[in-house]
């Protein structure tokens, strides 16, 4: 009597299969199934016995707030780029490419953009070198370790605004690094660290490296469980140095890990906007240089008296588009990796 | 007696044990730096904020070490800020995000695990097209939003968008997949309906993802910034990282050892969050990951 349920049905294609061994049905039977009446296709005891309606009601929430804040929004953007919306209401006119037109002559669209490329292509390569080697250092299982792996977490765990004020105050003209430079004779006078603005872009790579460290390492030690230990015996047996045997054995064994972060750490790169708000000020550097899209965004699209949300959506298709053509290429580079 | 002691050798591994005493050196040496370079900024933070008003914080006088360690900086966060405003919008954000995105993520995820309905695969696309969009990217749209919804200078302004990520949702249909599908066969036959093997079955196997969930949405609620600075204005409506920042912007006018208290009160929640869950968490982490 209770036989459909204690072996349900399997279905081929879902990822439920597990328990029921044997040979996945024909596809003249799967296709059988599928026309002809009787449970649902892909039904097993449970789906016999549920409403139709109740999937929809249990997943309605999450779909809701995909569309609501995550599809519309984006397509509302690409419309609103052709228009001359304000940020905080009137009447809306179509305005064409102008704003795209505006965009391409903008000198201050270009120097974000160039911000923001600069930021991954300098960010990317650290991030995902330096947290590996974080990982490597605390993999081992030594007294304390423990101590350690939760001290380096902790950056990740403070908001970029408190860790904002704490460099600020440890790069400011008369702050610690400045202070014990001058003490150590290494320097005379301060370095502008929070007034240069190449000096504000560079540091705040550093906030955001330093920030990321921790995340990235509990990720890499996931993967490092997956390399067999055996390849680091048999290596270290033959004479190879912790050097050789860090390139030759970890990272290969690792690549895959390596490849997420870096796409990861791009995607993350084009979004920065709290490490230069809080070192370069809310103007974003000495006149605005330091500006990233994210921040170029908001100061032309959403300011309340001069903000013009139709070129700040146009502004954040180009910033889209960016991040697309990172994922894309780095998924290409992925491919090409495992072929 | 040579038996006890051996046994107790045996449990209790000695330092050479760990490899070779040079290389060993260099380890902790290593760490040590590693040690200073990321904790030590908060530290100094920390350190900064029990000084008493006549120390210097920074600048050739200053001392690492408060001379007259002194809490009185905290007294005056509360006295001259809206500190306990500020923390109190931070946390109806974040009670709000952290429940939402639990009953919401929890459900949606049990039933994407779930074959045998239709309009599975239609949900499982819109979820994942949902997240293929940078924040950054649609937040001029968003805010558009939010204005026609009335709810600029709103905290629920802040918490609508984050009302539940699709990436939660992931999260935890891989973590109710990991269940085995025999103890719900077994659960069916006992009479167990559907709510019921939900919430006595599948909730507590799914413990570690939703850990992740609940301190992941913790943290980003309690620390994100650019959102609740483009929707919030004024003063009394302020999360905590935002007055925070805007100490700074006007910190001329601000004792310094102030600003540093009220950061180390920001961090205090989420370090005491992480510091209970740290077992559970990494687990979690690790198991959400092979997961997805």
């Amino acid at each position: 009597m209770t036989t459909q349920i204690t072996h349900p049905v399997s279905v081929p294609g879902t990822e439920r299969t597990g328990s029921v061994p044997g040979p996945a049905p024909s596809r003249v039977r799967r296709l059988a199934r599928a026309v002809l009446p009787g449970p649902a296709p892909g039904a097993n005891g449970a789906a016999m016995y549920r409403r139709w309606w109740l999937p929809w009601l249990w997943t309605a929430p999450a779909i809701g707030c995909a569309v609501v804040f995550g599809v519309f929004p984006f397509l509302n953007t690409v419309l609103l780029s052709f228009t001359d919306a304000k940020p905080l209401g009137g009447a809306a006119s179509f305005v064409g490419l102008e704003n795209y037109t505006r965009m391409l002559d903008d000198s201050d669209f270009w120097l974000a953009t160039r911000n923001s490329i600069l930021y991954a292509l300098i960010v990317v390569p650290l991030m995902v070198l330096l947290p590996l080697l974080l990982a490597v250092l605390v993999e081992k299982n030594l007294p304390g370790i423990g101590f350690f792996r939760s001290a380096f977490y902790t950056p990740v765990l403070a908001s970029s605004v408190v860790v904002g004020l704490s460099w600020q105050w440890l790069l400011a003209d008369d702050g610690l690094v400045n202070t014990w430079l001058e003490k150590a004779h290494l320097i005379r006078g301060a370095i502008p660290f929070l007034s240069d603005s190449w000096l504000i872009l560079l540091s705040a790579m550093g906030l955001t490296l330093w920030k990321g460290l921790g995340w990235y390492m509990v990720f890499y030690l996931a993967a490092l469980g997956n390399v067999p230990k055996e390849l680091h015996e048999a290596a270290s047996m033959d004479g190879a140095g912790a050097a050789r045997r860090f390139w030759h054995i970890t990272v290969p064994g690792v690549r895959q890990a390596m490849m997420l972060v870096g796409t990861l750490t791009g995607i993350g790169s084009l979004r920065v906007f709290t490490e230069i708000y809080m070192l370069g000020s809310s103007t974003g550097g000495p006149g605005g240089a330091d500006r990233t899209l994210p921040f170029y965004i908001r100061d032309v699209g959403l300011d309340p008296i001069t903000g013009n949300a139709g070129y700040g959506s146009a502004v954040s298709v180009a910033l889209f588009l960016l991040t697309l053509g990172l994922t894309l290429l780095a998924q290409r580079l992925t491919k090409e990796d495992e072929a | 007696m040579t038996m006890a002691v051996e046994k107790r050798r045996r449990l209790m591994p000695r330092w050479r044990d760990y490899g070779r005493p040079r290389e060993l050196v260099v380890r902790y040496l290593l760490l040590f730096l590693v040690l200073g370079l990321t904790i030590g900024p908060l530290l100094w933070q920390l350190l900064a904020s029990l000084k008493s008003t006549g120390e210097d914080v920074f600048g050739a006088n200053a001392s690492l070490l408060p001379q007259h360690p002194t809490l009185r900086a905290y007294r005056t966060v509360f006295d001259q800020v809206p500190v306990a405003t500020y923390i109190r919008n931070s946390l109806i954000v974040v009670t709000l995000s952290v429940t939402s995105q639990l009953v919401f993520s929890t459900t949606a995820g049990y039933m994407l695990s779930k074959p045998g309905w239709k309009g599975r695969r239609a949900v499982w696309v819109v979820l994942i097209a949902s997240m293929m969009f940078p924040f950054e990217s649609i937040m001029v749209s968003l805010f558009l939003s939010i204005r026609d919804l009335g709810l600029v200078d709103n905290l629920a302004g802040v918490w609508l968008p984050g009302f539940v990520g699709a990436i939660n949702v992931l999260l935890m249909r891989g973590a109710f997949l990991a269940v085995p599908r025999e103890i719900e066969d077994s659960a069916m036959l006992d009479g167990a309906n559907e709510w019921q093997r939900f919430r006595y079955l599948y909730l507590p196997s799914a413990w570690g993802a939703i850990l992740v969930v609940v301190i992941n949405t913790f943290i980003s609620a309690w620390d994100d910034f650019l959102w609740p600075l483009i929707v919030l204005r004024s003063e009394s409506n302020m999360t905590l990282t935002l007055g925070l920042s805007r100490l700074q912007s006007s910190s001329f006018g601000y004792d310094q050892r102030m600003v540093m208290a009220g950061s180390v009160i920001s961090v205090i929640p989420v370090l005491v969050l992480f510091v209970i869950t740290q077992r559970w968490f990494y687990r979690g982490v690790s198991s959400g990951a092979v997961k997805l």
